[in-house]
């Protein structure tokens, strides 16, 4: 077993260089990717080792980069896109919905369109306005696309290697905020099958704490101070939005009996709501409580001065525990 | 004062040649050149009497075709049909002057492109019948590297262009061998041509040198508004700021042939993307869900139909000589494939419930296996109501 530790940035540059040196149809397509390796260095040295077809710096226009990934797929090849950030992948929305999502459906299944979409999301980061953005409900709801997101660097190198090998288009939201940590990554063996399956990150027995991406790292640290309280939380990451792995969260909840979604997404029409909705309907009698959510306000993201009150932390999600708890 | 919005001076009638248009038929179906067609006359003087007839009988048969697919909406078989009716030459020449390597990508109007390259007329019937929302295998040889429609406009503009952008990664162009190098040809109109994904395709397909060819119909029309509603501009004048720009007389089935081979060979050969806007004109409805007569007068109408396609290609090979027994068989051929069109139109399989999860993802989905089943137990609990 081949164990390194290294950031979640690096982890996703060693699966991406992988993945590459797997199968010579992946082309990583995007912004500034090349010689400045993306401007969070994601693809640092790529461009270096593999050349300029295989890593294109394109012009700056986002639904010229989805579209002609889409001819590219069409062509055979592997793409694997970047957008710069979140708030950014809107000019392509028209290709990643209309035309991505629908060209399988389109062709009677007739050719598989491997396109892989990786978006940096989420605040924390203290940036101006459209660079801390949470977009994946949008993607979630589209029939045609799959929409993933790991929380550690063990599960950031495997899933996008996952997400290559895959035939379907996949949304690979990267939370940006968890590009530095540190973490254990396993190179020989990946933690999962697929990147589809939830995953229990800490177990417990009084309340299940569900969420993904970064909101996986708030989740944890409000089950460690939970737990110096005398409460015992379980924490899922749910790892993958679109589809949803339900089975773990049901085996939680009816073990449990109260579930908490923690998301930096503003809460209305979210993936919370998606959860909360579905495990009412498949583990009512098992409830104590509602299931709450914990999510960003429905606000546009506010200027960053303010993004420490917008963001869920710690104390929120506690509060909604208590909350649960007092039913 | 001039009233910024009135676009009343260029609207309406035919416009004004501009003095780069490339015609080589006269709307009389004389041959008069203008100066910018003199370079393309050694393509028209390659085209054999056979190659000539083949044009003429193509430019009917659909016109047949595509009354017959409008009558069949008429009558309810079809949920809409968008007709081609007058777009014959530009359809006819470009789709003919593609190689059978060229890779073909339509928007929704290319009946005639399509059918030209070997996908069954019903295929695009399926479309419009309500039967799929695609209908043909572009992998599958018979149909000859012919896309499938996209309704989104100008989208496909951008999927030609990284197709395009993989050929040239994988060397399939510009080795020199005009009868193996690959091109692209991608269709639009002028209403799309204001889409931003047309700007961008024009960006990429620039900035990789494409082995591409764009090419517009302009057929005056976007649904109920006119093209000088899209631009101030001529619109090949626009497209020049990309990439070499032609504009060719559209009625004109020689010249659309002739600009469509050069540059289609330029491409291919590694010259970078070229642009063609084909002025013609969009003589039926938008759909059968228009009514032109809202918004556009008969007297338009009349004035177009003085350049129509056929009758100008017919004047054209009578001048040759052309018998009445060949103008008689064509016709006779374009009537079977109307009848055939229509009589397997109605015997079309509708599509079973559960091919509305089949193809959603390529790889297995569990929600689609969950909704498929659901679908199944549910519609199998009317049927066990009934026993």
């Amino acid at each position: 077993m081949t164990v390194e530790t290294m950031t979640f940035g690096k982890a996703l540059n060693a699966g991406l260089r992988r993945a590459m040196a797997d199968d010579s149809r992946v082309l990583l397509m995007g912004e500034d990717i090349g010689p400045l390796g993306g401007v969070f260095r994601i693809t640092e040295g790529l461009q270096e080792e593999f050349g300029e077809s295989r890593v294109l710096d394109t012009p700056l226009a986002e639904s010229g980069i989805v579209g002609t990934a889409i001819g590219l797929a069409m062509a055979g090849f592997r793409p694997v896109v970047e957008i710069q950030f979140d708030g950014f992948v809107f000019p392509a929305f028209d290709q990643i919905t209309t035309q991505l999502a629908k060209l399988t459906n389109r062709h009677d299944g007739r050719q598989p369109f491997p396109v892989v979409i990786r978006i940096p999301y989420g605040g924390h980061i203290g940036a101006v306005e459209h660079h801390q953005e949470s977009p994946e409900a949008y993607f979630a709801h589209t029939p045609g696309l799959r929409v993933i997101s790991p929380s550690t660097p063990n599960d950031a190198y495997w899933m996008i290697q996952q997400a290559i090998a895959g035939n379907d288009p996949v949304i690979f939201l990267e939370p940006k905020s968890r590009y530095w940590p540190k973490g254990e990554v396993d190179l020989n063996e990946p933690a999962a099958a697929t990147p589809y399956q939830a995953r229990v990150a800490r177990s417990g027995t009084d309340v299940t704490l569900v969420g993904h991406g970064a909101m996986v790292t708030v989740l944890l640290q409000a089950a460690a101070q939970a737990e110096s309280e005398g409460v015992s939380c379980e924490v899922i990451d749910l790892r993958s939005l679109s589809p949803i792995d339900y089975q773990p969260v049901l085996d939680s909840v009816r073990k449990t009996g109260r579930m908490v979604y923690g998301q930096e997404a503003p809460g209305n029409v979210s993936v919370g709501s998606e959860v909360a909705a579905t495990v009412m309907e498949r583990a009512f009698f098992s409830l104590e409580a509602p299931v709450l959510r914990v999510s960003g306000f429905d606000t546009p993201f506010p200027p960053a001065k303010l993004e420490g009150l917008y963001l869920p932390d710690a104390d929120r999600i506690l509060e909604a525990v208590d909350r649960s708890l007092a039913y | 004062m001039t009233d910024i919005l009135d676009t009343s001076d260029q609207a309406g009638m035919v416009p004004a040649d501009s003095p780069d248009v490339v015609r080589i038929l006269n709307p009389d179906g004389t041959i008069a050149p203008t100066a910018a067609a003199e370079q393309y006359l050694p393509l028209i003087d390659a085209l054999t009497e056979f190659d000539l007839e083949q044009f003429y009988r193509d430019m009917v048969i659909s016109r047949v075709f595509d009354q017959q697919a409008t009558n069949l909406q008429r009558q309810g078989q079809l949920a809409l049909w968008p007709p081609s009716f007058g777009q014959e030459a530009a359809q006819v020449g470009s789709a003919h002057a593609a190689r059978a390597q060229d890779h073909i990508f339509p928007s929704y109007r290319e009946h005639i492109v399509t059918t030209i390259r070997g996908v069954d007329p019903l295929d695009i019937i399926k479309l419009m019948r309500g039967l799929s929302h695609g209908g043909w295998d572009p992998k599958d040889p018979k149909n000859g590297n012919t896309h499938i429609y996209t309704l989104v406009l100008g989208s496909q503009t951008l999927h030609a262009t990284g197709y395009a952008m993989g050929l040239t990664f994988d060397g399939r162009a510009a080795s020199g061998d005009i009868e193996r190098d690959e091109a692209v040809l991608v269709y639009y109109g002028d209403g799309a041509s204001s889409q931003g994904d047309v700007h961008e395709a024009m960006v990429f397909a620039a900035s990789y040198r494409t082995p591409e060819v764009f090419f517009m119909q302009n057929n005056q029309w976007a649904i109920s508004v006119p093209v000088s509603r899209q631009s101030r501009t001529p619109l090949y004048r626009r497209a020049a700021g990309y990439m070499p720009s032609v504009q060719v007389d559209g009625n004109d089935v020689l010249a659309s042939f002739a600009v469509t081979r050069r540059a289609l060979d330029e491409a291919r050969a590694g010259d970078g993307p070229r642009a063609i806007e084909a002025v013609t004109y969009r003589r039926g409805a938008h759909t059968t869900s228009d009514d032109p007569t809202k918004y556009r007068t008969r007297n338009e109408e009349a004035a177009w139909a003085e350049r129509d396609p056929i009758a100008r290609m017919r004047a054209y090979l009578e001048s040759r000589g052309a018998e009445s027994a060949f103008f008689a068989d064509v016709d006779e051929e374009a009537a079977a494939t109307a009848d055939d069109a229509r009589q397997r139109t109605t015997q079309l399989p509708s599509p079973t419930a559960e091919s509305m999860f089949t193809h959603v993802y390529t790889d297995a989905h569990p929600l689609m296996a969950e909704q498929r089943a659901w679908l199944a137990d549910y519609e199998a609990s009317f049927e066990e109501g009934r026993a």
